[in-house]
């Protein structure tokens, strides 16, 4: 099967490579581009570990082809570090509130609770539950989890967090 | 796992996807690909081409034109929880929505491909069925239309044809209706076990008109005709509701899968009915 040119802006540049069609977007990420912070932990659209951020949505990158991303602006855990290197708002909560402990969900976590905090600032606990829904964690039981996006939510807001970890 | 080898289009308009259908030997249209993709890895489905709607404008975005909600087949779950139109004339489409898979999931499964996957777990069609709503399909020679409640004919079996894709889907919007979504799932993002959807409006006291569609009771889902005519007519009482759960119960034939076996499904059909039609009743009465 001939290959397809596939290029689309990750983490804010330009990126591409050649593969066939039924490349999935996880596949190309890790595998041509060489970017591995996004996981596979199910490949059957269920666990939330390969979560990536495309045109503003939160999407399982091992049920996209790579070709669907094409022209797309693309974000990945790798994308979520302050521009200075350090720890962005959400790596930053996660740390603090022991939101991990294998790692394995963490990055598909992050990526997807990037998401939920833009489109809603402030939200309750349940808020973060119904919205982390699509993400398992088979460690933390999630209450680490939920503090762990509250914590990054006050901070954007420019509050402070005030409760402690489990 | 990964898909097995296919050609990819990403044509700009239906004219083009339909052309590119019809040169195609099995080729299918790729939606939001969250039934098609997991398929393909499984191998259960293996087409020779996917002809990616995603790049066509026209198929996307709700209006009202007159009395009818008409929503573009690549309209996504997310963009109808976000639409205010939905909100305010088709809540119950909201209320399903939301019951669907998970966040991921919503960001990109449309209500086009929920409505042709011919999946009986997909929880849209009973509530189009419910609606009575009309689906449009574009083809190879010409456009079409065919009525929810004429489109399923077994389990991953439609009215489509060969080269046929489904453009729009209208909707007549209810007056004044009580309405309600209720669906037993395992867990969040699990199909339905037995889902019921009823549309109820109440003149005088009495049931002025009802309509109730299963989801996954049945290899399609059904509208259940006898138990919607159970209550018509009458008063809102226990006496109505225990003979609409009975006649819609007589119609159910579940599956026998990893949800539980058909007398169990039939036995929470049942009671799924029951709340929806409970919960439609007080809506219709608020
Ligand atoms: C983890 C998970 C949980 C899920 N849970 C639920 C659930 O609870 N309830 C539910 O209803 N669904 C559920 N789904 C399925 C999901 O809603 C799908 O997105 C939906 O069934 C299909 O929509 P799609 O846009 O992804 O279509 P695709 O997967 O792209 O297409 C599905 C089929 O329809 C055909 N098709 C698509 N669009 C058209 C069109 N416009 N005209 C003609 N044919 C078309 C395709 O060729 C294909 O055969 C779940 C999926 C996943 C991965
Ligand atoms: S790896 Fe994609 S959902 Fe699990
Ligand atoms: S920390 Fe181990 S799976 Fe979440």
């Amino acid at each position: 099967m001939s290959k397809t040119h596939v290029k689309f802006k990750l983490n804010g540049a330009a990126a591409e490579g050649m593969c066939e069609p039924r490349t999935l977007l996880v596949h190309f990420i890790r595998e041509n581009l060489s970017i591995t912070g996004t996981h596979i932990g199910c490949e059957t659209t269920h666990c939330g570990a390969c979560t990536v951020d495309l045109n503003g949505k939160s999407v399982k990158s091992c049920t996209l082809l790579a070709v669907q991303a094409q022209g797309a602006d693309v974000v990945t855990i790798e994308g979520m570090a302050n521009a200075d290197g350090t720890l962005g708002a959400l790596q930053e909560g996660f740390r603090q509130m022991h939101g991990l402990q294998c790692g394995y969900c963490t990055p598909g976590m992050i990526v997807r609770a990037h998401r939920l905090l833009k489109e809603n600032p402030k939200p309750t606990d349940e808020e973060i539950r119904f919205g982390i829904a699509g993400n398992l964690c088979r460690c933390t039981g999630y209450q680490n989890i939920v503090k762990a996006i509250q914590h990054a939510a006050a901070k954007l807001r420019g509050e402070e967090y005030l409760e402690a970890a489990e | 796992m990964i898909p097995g080898t296919f050609e990819y289009h990403r044509p700009k308009s239906v004219a083009e996807a339909a052309k590119l259908l019809r040169k195609s030997k099995d080729g299918r249209v790729l939606a939001g690909g969250h039934s098609l993709l997991p398929m393909m890895k499984l191998r259960m489905t293996e087409p020779s081409a996917l002809i990616d709607l995603g790049a066509i404008a026209a198929l996307r975005g709700i209006k009202k034109t007159g009395t009818k909600l008409v929503i573009g087949a690549m309209t996504t779950q997310h963009e109808l929880l976000a639409s205010a139109l939905v909100a305010k004339n088709l809540p119950i489409l909201h209320e399903t929505a939301i019951l669907i898979a998970d966040p991921q999931v919503r960001y990109v499964g449309t209500i086009g491909g929920n409505v042709a996957n011919g999946d009986p777990g997909n929880d849209m069609p009973a509530v189009m069925m419910a609606l009575d709503a009309t689906y449009k399909i574009a083809g190879p020679t010409k456009a079409r239309v065919v009525k929810a409640r004429a489109f399923y004919k077994g389990s991953y079996e439609t009215a489509l044809k060969a080269g046929e894709i489904v453009t729009a889907i209208e909707i007549p919007v209810p007056g004044k209706h009580g309405f309600a979504y209720e669906k037993l799932k395992r867990k969040v993002g699990d199909y339905a076990t037995a889902a019921a959807a009823v549309l109820i409006t109440l003149k005088a006291g009495k049931i002025a008109a009802c309509a109730i569609a299963l989801t996954n009771l049945a290899p399609t889902p059904l509208l259940a005709e006898a138990a919607a005519a159970a209550l018509v007519g009458r008063a809102p009482d226990d006496a109505a509701i225990s003979a609409a759960v009975a006649a819609a119960r007589k119609i159910m034939d579940p599956a026998n899968d990893t949800r539980g076996t058909p007398a169990y499904r039939k036995s929470v059909g049942g009671i799924y009915v029951e709340r929806a039609i409970k919960r439609a009743i007080a809506r219709a009465a608020g």
